[in-house]
Order: structure tokens, then C-alpha cells, then sequence
């Protein structure tokens, strides 16, 4: 440490004008990107970043040009039945969420405080599921229709109608039983804590419980339920097993299509980029509307909650309007599938469970891992930096959740593709002989591709986490001799070792379901649970693969329950530790 | 040079400047009060002391040593600057025991930083909650670890951002004492930043007054009260009267008499700022300008009284607020007499901005 004396202020004007520029600017990178926490921010974002980046990128290479050809086909196709299926899931979950999450949080009636938390089950059972046991009991041969034909006396598909559950309407209903949950559980939010107070000067203004709900509590709880609705929106756009299984030409199925039937990549890319403006207006939609729900916080005040009591028939129709979801979304399914596991297991364990089951257990585990270690690394990085920028990098690299996983696979595999074809080079050019694949289509690929899809989850925990600690806490611990990452270790490590926990589970959790990108991206031969669920079922074994979805649906009850926990905690008390961990305005 | 010195310090949020120019240094041993309104800059120079905030122009000093320079960019990070910080909501660690807090500073722990631990509990009126967590104490037992907190490691400079401004109003006085006989006794240099003129005159060896970036003024407690540099700092301590008059032959006629006025031009517009406990009345002794009773308060240990001028003189303003030591209520609507107490009776440039906002 020098001590000149600053005595250089005296010097020319002009002089020290540009003196002070240029080392504005070099103090300006030293302490906002040349140091270990933002460079590292900034190397993960665009890592993270790369395969969206390459989408687009190879989408408006000139190479092979197929738009006039997809344009002529079967663009407009794509086009319409996406459109359909999002206004379609878009409408039955708005109206089955809301109603339901008005129904328990503001009325009494039998079962409402089971129905509180057992409304989410659905959101245990992968939609992809959901659409093979559907099918399997409703098609011709299906206990349904089996049954029907027994009572009429009819004997053949022409005696009678009965709708065509592998259509589009069939994929709605589907996505609609297992997706309303994101509605309900945002607008659950809503009502209870934005309208209590409201509602209760509606009432003694003089409107009924009716009037008061159109007039307030819709109103305050939109943005909530828009924001829930685009969750349900950017997951109908990723699905590949449903659409596929019931052959609906979404995009997600037409890139799949394009990609490994028409084996064209800037085909699959070109159609991607078109996908990409569909999850780009979502994201617009949810971003935008979850600043708007910062506005409805005016109280934080623990209060009863005015309670309708239904009685007689409107209790009963309360009670069958929540209960439908639940049964057919969770009860159904689930019934299905351990009817069909305890008969047919020893098929599934023939076919190889316990490999497919360590497939994905270790595929899980090793992405929750990197995903949380990145976003920790990330939110912390955002968090201690001062730059907007690096915040910018970060929110763009955590989009992964919005993109559907076709569109991920393919943009993994251009980068991983082109290392490979250098690498393949290299090795004739120095050995003569050509190298094996090393990335693409291995298991390393899939990794990347669930650590950019879900680093959203564990970025967004972590870093809601860390926002509930006072940037106190930090500038105490800084002035009390620890760096920057002592700091992180021994005060936020600690804090925030809970959300690590969740954030963790949440990632494991959906890399066992996820489908379309595995679908893709696995090496040849390699399957995970959701693989070979969708194998067996699309080839009508829906009962020997039982065992495997049913392990998919328990993998799935684990963040049911954390939300349900939640849920138990909203309405209690806060514990006084929390109080400490306030957020610094 | 020990103890720490600011030179020419400027900082800037997003282009809005809020520390415009920034000189300062407080000695070892010293208490220096950075007294200020809510947003004029003294937490973020606070916060740029302690090494929190980069500095964008300016240098700090800490013991002789060059710690941060905005023209070369020298920038010591706070771990290794040695100073202590205390924070408004004491930011205590959660997860931690009072012990672990205390000492989480302090590399290798001796028995003698036991020794020292055990003995501040004693001194601060905290033994036996060595090992309880932060949320079962209350706020001023907070505040004394918080303390002890920062002083632990022995830095050199210790910095407290409003350290009393989240506890009761009836604990304040008791707990601003036992801060200052603890860090009187370490010999430690202490900036500290509040926006209670009472706490600044009471805690401080020397008051600096910062309004909108700048130090606007920089003197004894009893200086800054009896000659403020300006309008503003005068205001500080309450709204004040304010008279208007013009000067004559180095002095301004006012309803309550004259004032020297010999700094200002003759023929200038100047106020003549009265504090309430200015201004002396008497119902019996007819010497001082008379004045008309409006209303009159007891709060016990003081009377508040308004009073209008009875003449309808130019000068005065349209109430006069008084306070008087004691119990004194005169009848409403009878005439008393005003005089002016040494000392009291500030002549500025007239500023009607300034009085509006009064």
C-alpha cells in the first residue's frame, strides 16, 4: 500500500479528463468482470446460453434452406394445432385452477381441507402418462367401452359414438388434468393473500360473495393466474410423448419429425426458431406479470379468512367439481398403474428395471448437482456484483425452462456436433484414423441438456433465497476480514442450505420425467425410466411398463409434498429467524 | 497520519451524483457525528469507508495507508481494510450463537479473545447469553453485540450506520452511553451516521452536517448549534422563526430588535432565524417586544406557546413559536413580553425558497 498524496487534481484540465476516462474504464473491468465471481457468471451464462444461441444461429444459415418446402407442407399445420392445443390447455386450466382454488381457499364444504393440497397431486403424473393409461382404459378395448357394450348390447364400433380419445381434444383434456395444478396453485396464492381484506369491504358495500368475487378478487389475483397459466403454456409446448402418442402435428412432434425422419437439422432448427417466438411472447406474458403481482402485497396481516359455508347441493357440487381433476388427473392413473404393476412387475423387471432405473436415478442426481452448483455459483455472482449486465446474462441463461426440450436437443447437439466433426478431424489428419463420437449422443450430452433446461429451477431458488438475506449480512462478514467467498461459505452456504435441499429435489425430480430431450439426445441402447415408459406404452405394453411409470409418479409426489408443506406453512405464524432475514429495500 | 481520512470524495448512482466533494478525517480517539437528512449521502460514504462501495473519485486514508484511489484505481477489498461497521439493522448472523458472532472475525481464537468476549458481555450487561441465537434477544441486546461484534478483530476505524434508530425511545439514552464509555475506553476512530441532531450533540466530539453530497458544515456540537453556517443547519434542530428585514448601516431592524448584520451588504434582503427556546417571555417585566398569546401547551418539562406580533410589523412572521423551560401558560389573548437570549438570533441571506419549506 503506497501513500502518495493526491496532489495529481491539479494537473490540466483536458488532461485529467482523459486520464480519468481511461482509467475509469480499466477500474471499471477490473472490478466488474476480471474478477473470479463475475467472470465466472459471465463464462457459465454463456456456456448455458450456447445451445439457444445455435438454434438460432444455424436456423438463418444458408446451408439447406427448407423453408419454402416446410412453408408448403407443413408449417401452417404446425401453426394451427399449437395454437389450438395452447388456447385449449390455456382455457381448461384457467377455469378448473381458479375455480378450484377459490372453491377451498374461500368456502367450507366437505373435503375442502384434503382437496387444499391434494389438487396438486396431478401435478406428479407426466402428461405423457397420463395420455397412455387414458387411452389404454378408454380405447375399444378398454374397460369403458368393454363395460358399455356389455350394457347396450352393441357389438360393434358402428352401434354407437364414442369420442376419439387420440386426437387433439384427447391431448387438451390430458394436458389440462395434469397442468391446471401451476393455475391453482398461483391463484391459491392469490386469494389468500391479496383479496381477505378487500373482499371484506366489498361485502360491506353491499356486494354479495358472487359480485365480490368478479368485481375484486379476480381482478387482484390475474396476474397470479396469467403467470400460472404461461407455466401450464411453456409446458404444453415442451410435451413430445402425449402429442406423439396421439399424433397431434404440433411443433414439438414436427421437430422431432423433422430432425431424426426427414434427418434435417436446420430443417428441426428453422422450425425451432418459429417455436421460439411462441415461448418468447410466454415469457413477455409472465415476466410482465409477475412484476405486476409486486403491486398487490398492501397487507401482510394474519386473518381468518371469511369462509362461505355450502350446504346441501352446492356443498355436493363443490365437493365432485374438485374432486374430478383429482380422480382423473391422480387417482385414476395412479389405480391404473399399481393394478397393472402388481399383476405385470415381474415383465418390467425383466426388461431390465433395475439398469433403467440406475440410469435415471444417476442421470438425476448427477444434474441436480451441476444444476444447483451452477446456480448458487450464478446467483451468487449476480448477487455481489454491481453491473446490470451480468443480471441481464444471468436471466437470459436461466430461460432454459421456457424452451421445450426438442428445441434444447437440438441446440446441444449443433455445438457438441461441430467439437466432434474437429475433433473427428483432427484425428485423421494426425493418426489417420477416426475418433468415436465423444459428445454428442452421449451421456454427457444429456447432462448439458437437463443442467440448461432446469438451471432456471435451482438458479430461481437459490436466488429468491439469497434475495431474503440483507446485504448486511455480507458487508458485515466483508468488514470482518472474509472474502467474497468465505463470505459464501460460512454465512449464505449455511442460510440457505433448505433452498439447496429443494432446489436439488426440484431438478431431480424433473429430470426423472423428463422425455423429448432424453428422446434425442441418449446414446444408443440407453434408456431412462421416461424412455422406456414411452417405448413400451406406444407399442400398446402400457402393463409391462407399469412398474416404470409408477416409479416415475412416486419420483413426482416429492415436490407435491414440499409445495404441500409450504402450503401448511403459508398460514402460520412467521418464525422469528425469518424476521432477521428480511430483505434490505 | 492515523485514523482515517476522505479526500475530495465523489460518487455517483446511475449518473445521479450523491456525494458531491467529500473531505474528512476523524482522529484516534475521536467521535465524529456525520449528521444529515434520509438520502443526502452519509450511509453510501459510510458504506465507501468501509470498502463496501467501490470509489469512483476521491482517496481514503486508513492509518497513513493509501486503501483507495478513484484516479489510479487502488481498491483495498473491505476484508483487509481492518475497519469496523456496524449496521442499522445490526445484521446479525442468524445461524449463529452470540459467541459465533462475536468471534466470527477473529482467525485463530486465544484465550485471551475468550477473556476479551467474556469480559465486554459483562461490561454491556450480557453475560450468560453467550450461547443463545440473535432472534431470542432483544433489539438493545442486539445492538451491544453488534457492537462487540465489530470491535472484536480491534480494527482502527469503526463505522456506525444509525446504531440506535431501531431500538425504543425510552432504551436510546441508556444504551447511547454505555456505546460511548465502550468505545472511549478502546481509543478506537468512530464515524457515525444518524439524522438525530439530538444523538449527534450528545454522541459527537465534532459534528459534520451533510446536505445533498456536500458537508455543509464541520464543528464542536455546541458550534453547530450556536452558529450554524447556513439556514439549513440551523433547521436541523426544529423549525425556527423566521423574521425578514433589510440591512442598514451593518445591521436589520426587526420587530424583535436588532441584529448585527455587519457580514452582509447594505440594502441586502436578510432572515433572522430565532430558535423557540430563543426567545425568553415575561407577562410582568414591560422591556422586549410585546406579543399576543394564541395558545399555550404544557408538555411538562417544557410550555409551547404561539404568539402573534401585536404591531403588525413587516417583519414578523405571521406565529411565533416559543419555548419556554417549566411550566408557563398565560391567559389566551393577553400580551407579553419577548426578549431574545444571548447567542440566539441567526442573520442569513434571505432565502424564500427555504422559508416555504419551513
Amino acid at each position: 500500500m503506497s501513500s502518495s498524496l493526491p496532489h495529481q487534481t491539479s494537473s490540466p484540465e483536458t488532461g485529467r479528463w482523459f486520464g480519468l476516462c481511461s482509467s475509469n474504464i480499466k477500474s471499471y473491468l477490473r472490478k466488474n468482470v476480471f474478477n473470479g465471481w463475475a467472470l465466472g457468471t459471465w463464462v457459465l451464462a454463456a456456456l448455458v446460453a450456447t445451445p439457444i444461441i445455435a438454434v438460432i444461429a444455424l436456423a438463418f444459415a444458408p446451408s439447406e434452406d427448407i423453408w419454402p418446402h416446410l412453408a408448403s407442407t407443413v408449417l401452417w399445420k404446425y401453426i394451427s394445432t399449437t395454437l389450438l392445443l395452447m388456447t385449449g390447455v390455456g382455457f381448461g386450466t384457467v377455469v378448473i385452477g381458479t375455480a378450484t382454488a377459490w372453491l377451498v381457499t374461500m368456502c367450507r364444504f366437505p373435503g375442502q381441507k384434503i382437496f387444499n393440497w391434494a389438487l396438486l397431486l396431478p401435478l406428479a403424473v407426466p402428461a405423457y402418462v397420463l395420455a397412455f393409461v387414458i387411452t389404454d382404459q378408454l380405447e375399444y378395448a378398454g374397460l369403458l367401452q368393454t363395460a358399455l357394450r356389455a350394457i347396450f348390447e352393441w357389438n360393434s364400433p358402428k352401434d354407437y359414438w364414442f369420442p376419439e380419445i387420440r386426437s387433439l381434444g384427447g391431448a387438451i383434456t390430458v394436458m389440462t388434468l395434469v397442468l391446471y395444478p401451476y393455475v391453482y396453485l398461483l391463484a391459491r396464492a392469490a386469494f389468500l393473500e391479496q383479496s381477505v381484506c378487500a373482499l371484506e369491504v366489498s361485502r360491506t358495500l353491499g356486494h354479495g360473495p358472487w359480485s365480490s368475487f368478479y368485481k375484486i378478487a379476480l381482478p387482484l389475483a390475474r396476474p397470479a393466474i396469467v403467470v400460472g397459466v404461461t407455466l401450464a403454456l411453456m409446458e404444453t409446448l415442451n410435451d413430445f410423448g402425449t402429442v406423439d402418442f396421439f399424433a397431434v402435428n404440433t411443433f414439438t412432434a414436427g421437430i422431432y419429425d423433422v430432425w431424426l425422419n426427414m434427418n434435417s437439422r436446420s430443417g428441426a432448427a428453422q422450425l425451432s426458431t418459429v417455436l421460439l417466438l411462441f415461448v418468447l411472447v410466454l415469457i413477455g406474458l409472465e415476466r410482465a406479470h409477475r412484476h405486476g403481482r409486486k403491486f398487490h402485497h398492501t397487507t401482510t396481516k394474519f386473518q381468518e379468512l371469511p369462509s362461505y359455508l355450502l350446504q346441501g347441493a352446492r356443498a355436493w357440487a363443490a365437493f365432485i367439481f374438485c374432486l374430478i381433476p383429482v380422480l382423473l388427473g391422480f387417482i385414476l392413473p395412479a389405480a391404473v398403474l399399481l393394478n397393472y404393476a402388481s399383476i405385470y412387475y415381474q415383465d418390467t423387471l425383466d426388461a431390465n428395471y433395475v439398469t433403467i432405473v440406475g440410469n435415471s436415478l444417476g442421470l438425476a442426481g448427477i444434474s441436480a448437482v451441476i444444476s444447483v452448483t451452477i446456480g448458487l455459483f450464478m446467483a451468487y455472482g449476480v448477487r455481489i456484483s454491481r453491473t446490470p449486465l451480468i443480471k441481464i446474462a444471468a436471466r437470459f441463461a436461466s430461460i432454459g425452462y421456457a424452451i421445450p426440450g426438442a428445441i434444447l436437443a437440438v441446440g446441444v447437439m449443433i455445438p457438441l456436433g461441430a467439437v466432434d466433426q474437429g475433433l473427428s478431424n483432427l484425428f485423421i489428419d494426425t493418426f489417420g484414423f477416426t475418433s468415436s463420437l465423444v459428445l454428442g449422443s452421449t451421456v454427457f450430452a444429456v447432462i448439458f441438456a437437463y443442467s440448461v433446461r432446469f438451471l432456471a429451477l435451482s438458479f430461481g431458488t437459490l436466488e429468491a433465497s439469497l434475495g431474503k438475506i440483507t446485504n448486511n449480512m455480507d458487508g458485515a462478514a466483508r468488514t470482518l476480514g472474509l472474502t467474497a467467498g468465505q463470505t459464501l461459505k460460512r454465512v449464505h452456504f449455511p442460510l440457505v442450505r433448505g433452498s439447496l435441499l429443494t432446489a436439488g429435489l426440484l431438478v431431480f425430480v424433473d429430470v426423472m420425467k423428463e422425455l423429448p430431450l432424453t428422446l434425442i439426445l441418449r446414446p444408443f441402447n440407453f434408456d431412462t425410466l421416461a424412455t422406456f415408459v414411452y417405448q413400451y406404452a406406444s407399442d400398446e405394453l402400457l402393463e409391462e411398463s407399469a412398474l416404470g411409470a409408477l416409479t416415475i409418479v412416486a419420483a413426482g409426489i416429492i415436490p407435491v409434498i414440499l409445495l404441500t408443506w409450504r402450503i401448511v406453512q403459508t398460514r402460520t405464524v412467521r418464525a422469528p429467524t425469518e424476521m432477521q432475514m428480511k430483505p434490505n429495500p | 497520519m492515523t485514523g482515517l481520512q476522505i479526500l475530495n470524495l465523489h460518487h455517483a448512482f446511475d449518473k445521479t451524483p450523491v456525494i458531491r466533494g467529500v473531505s474528512l478525517n476523524v482522529a484516534p480517539g475521536e467521535m465524529v457525528c456525520l449528521l444529515g437528512p434520509s438520502g443526502c449521502g452519509k450511509t453510501t460514504l459510510l458504506r465507501i469507508a468501509a470498502g463496501l462501495e467501490p470509489v469512483q473519485q476521491g482517496d481514503i486514508f486508513i492509518s497513513g495507508n493509501h486503501v483507495a484511489a478513484g484516479q489510479n484505481g487502488i481498491q483495498v477489498p473491505p476484508e483487509k481494510l481492518g475497519v469496523g461497521l456496524m449496521f442499522q439493522d445490526f445484521a446479525l448472523f442468524p445461524h449463529l450463537t452470540v459467541r459465533e458472532n462475536i468471534l466470527f472475525g477473529i482467525k485463530s481464537v486465544t484465550a485471551a479473545n475468550e477473556q476479551w468476549l467474556i469480559n465486554g458481555l459483562t461490561g454491556l450487561g450480557l453475560d450468560g447469553y453467550a450461547d443463545r441465537y440473535p432472534h431470542v434477544l432483544s433489539g438493545g441486546q442486539q445492538q451491544r453485540v453488534a457492537l462487540l461484534r465489530a470491535a472484536a478483530p480491534e480494527p482502527q476505524i469503526m463505522l456506525l450506520d444509525e446504531p440506535f434508530s431501531g431500538l425504543d425511545v425510552s432504551r436510546r439514552n441508556v444504551v447511547r452511553k454505555r456505546t460511548l464509555d465502550f468505545l472511549k475506553t478502546t481509543g478506537i476512530a468512530t464515524l457515525m451516521v444518524t439524522h438525530d441532531p439530538d444523538e449527534a450533540m450528545f454522541m459527537a466530539d465534532r459534528i459534520l452536517v451533510m446536505e445533498n453530497g456536500l458537508i455543509k458544515q464541520d464543528g464542536k456540537p455546541v458550534d453547530i448549534y450556536f452558529k450554524p453556517a447556513d439556514a439549513f443547519v440551523s433547521t436541523l434542530f426544529g423549525p425556527l422563526n423566521t423574521f425578514t428585514g433589510t440591512v442598514k448601516n451593518g445591521s436589520v431592524e426587526t420587530v424583535m430588535g436588532h441584529f448585527d448584520a455587519s457580514q452582509h451588504q447594505n440594502g441586502d434582503q436578510v432572515d433572522v432565524l430565532i430558535r423557540p427556546e430563543g426567545i425568553t417571555l415575561s407577562s410582568t417585566n414591560p422591556k422586549g417586544t410585546p406579543l399576543r398569546v394564541q395558545s399555550a401547551r404544557s408538555l411538562g418539562h417544557a410550555s409551547h406557546l404561539t404568539l402573534t406580533s401585536d404591531t403588525g410589523h413587516s417583519s414578523a412572521p405571521l406565529e411565533i413559536l416559543v419555548r419556554m423551560p417549566g411550566v408557563y401558560l398565560p391567559e389566551t389573548g393577553s400580551l407579553v413580553y419577548a426578549r431574545i437570549n444571548a447567542g440566539h438570533g441567526f442573520v442569513f441571506a434571505s432565502n424564500r425558497a427555504k422559508q416555504t419549506l419551513l
